[in-house]
């Protein structure tokens, strides 16, 4: 574990959570390094609204740059994307993202397992995967994906969470390289290069 | 596990076969909606699909449904809506006719909504609005304007946060848990095949809605679809598009201006 936490080498960051997780980012994102050489992108079940103040509120948290992601958008290094509100987030080989408004999997749009299933395809072993708190099963076939392409899974340590069923339940079905407290989350992304 | 180049192969058959062109989209949601339709119709592998697609001309009409995104609502965003009615239907009021085009309308959900604003500010009478998509099977949903009962409460709720003012119920009959829309509404849309992709514009638009079907297209895919907007609009004539889809980067950008906060785009050269 003292190995994978030194120089890991990450491409794309993914953070996936539903309830109980914002409380979590409100407190990791002050603690990440201001110039984090990987992009980072969020996908988080929320209220189906199109207003822009979740991406105001995360962005007063960190001083990476961090916006609602724009269809088609290149996926650059230091940045942090949200997944807008009622859309599903996929990534394109060329690295890039798309945006799709299909059917909703696990009750939820966006999924988190349909984002972490396209990213493994694309990033493979460079992707770094971590599931935070939420009452959803959403996430867990996603992590199983990340494994399955060599990536790092890493999910919320369900005791601290304040809904522990979506990292335990990842527990159960997938392997999972490391479970985290948020402090320990932040060392261990600022730690990634 | 189905690679690239199957997709490619598959995209190389539809072509050849049956001249759908799926190559120009976007290629992460399509191969998710390949994987998808393998499993629903429990294909033991990607060739067997393939196979299918190749030698059974009737499963196409599936096929070409299900690759597809077919999902879609009333009323979805009521700002978007909003401005519709407070910003662009006074506008086009002052016109003797009107032509709204429905561009990759799927089941027609944002049609009858349109009907719905253009009737309450006393346009319908002169208006015609065109609902085109690649799919026959969904325009025959648009043409009967039977929606779920079940879904009437959300559809309302959005309704009236878009500034409606009627009892949304008046719009439609209530039967076996379906509701039907009025004929006063489904008798001013025109029904046709039209793919974005293969077919050119036929012809010149006061209002062109085309929301969240972009996004299922690579850059130089929506560019060209762009400009066949561009060339399908009248002067002063306006552009819908999804909210997070945009003109920004795109060869017709100088020939529209952004309205609002919202995705609507005037023409103005």
């Amino acid at each position: 574990m003292e190995e994978n936490l030194m120089n890991k080498v990450c491409e794309l960051l993914l953070i996936g959570g539903s309830a109980g997780s914002l409380e979590v980012l409100f407190k990791l994102l002050p603690l990440l390094r201001a110039d984090l050489p990987f992009p980072v992108a969020l996908v988080l079940h929320r209220r189906n609204s199109a207003d822009s103040s979740l991406s105001n509120l995360l962005a007063s948290k960190t001083l990476n740059p961090t916006h609602e992601v724009e269809d088609k958008e290149a996926i650059v290094p230091g940045t942090i994307y949200l997944t807008p509100a009622d859309y599903h987030l996929l990534i394109e080989h060329d690295r890039t993202f798309s945006l799709d408004y299909s059917e909703k999997v696990h009750f939820s749009r966006p999924s988190i397992d349909v984002t972490f299933e396209s990213a493994a395809e694309v990033y493979g072993s460079k992707l770094v995967a971590i599931l935070l708190s939420g009452a959803n099963e959403d996430g867990t076939s996603g992590l199983v994906a990340v494994k399955q392409v060599g990536g790092t899974a890493v999910v919320q340590n369900p005791e601290t969470a304040q809904m522990p069923f979506m990292p335990h339940n990842a527990m159960m079905h997938s392997q999972v390289d490391h479970v985290f407290d948020t402090m320990q989350m932040a060392a261990f992304i600022n730690s990634l290069a | 596990m189905i690679e690239e180049e199957d997709i490619d192969l598959l995209l190389n058959d539809l072509f050849d076969l049956y001249g759908y062109d799926f190559t120009r989209y976007s290629r992460a949601s399509l191969k998710r909606r390949v994987v998808r339709l393998c499993s629903l119709d429990k294909f033991p592998s990607f060739a067997e699909l393939r196979y299918r697609v190749r030698n059974d001309p009737s499963y196409l009409k599936r096929f070409v449904e299900e690759v597809t995104v077919n999902v879609t609502e009333m009323f979805r965003d009521p700002s978007f809506y909003k401005s519709l009615r407070e910003e662009v239907l006074p506008v086009l009021g002052t016109k003797p006719f009107i032509r709204v085009w429905h561009a990759g309308c799927s089941t027609g959900e944002e049609v009858y909504s349109m009907a719905i604003l253009l009737r309450e500010a006393n346009l319908l009478r002169r208006s015609l609005l065109y609902a085109t998509d690649l799919n026959p099977s969904v325009l025959e949903k648009v043409r009967k304007g039977i929606f779920p009962l079940a879904l009437m409460k959300q559809y309302s709720e959005s309704y009236i946060t878009s500034g409606g003012t009627n009892d949304f119920s008046s719009y439609y009959t209530a039967q076996y848990g379906q509701a039907k829309f009025n004929a006063e509404l489904s008798e001013k849309i025109i029904i046709s095949t039209h793919n974005l992709v293969s077919d050119s514009s036929f012809n010149e638009f006061d209002l062109i809605l085309c929301r969240n079907v972009l996004i299922y297209f690579d850059k130089e895919l929506q560019d060209r679809v762009l400009k066949l907007f561009d060339a399908s609009l009248g002067t002063l004539g306006y552009l819908a598009l999804g909210t997070k889809e945009t003109l920004k980067f795109s060869g017709v950008q100088n020939k529209f201006k952004q309205l609002n906060r919202e995705k609507i785009w005037k023409k103005i050269s």
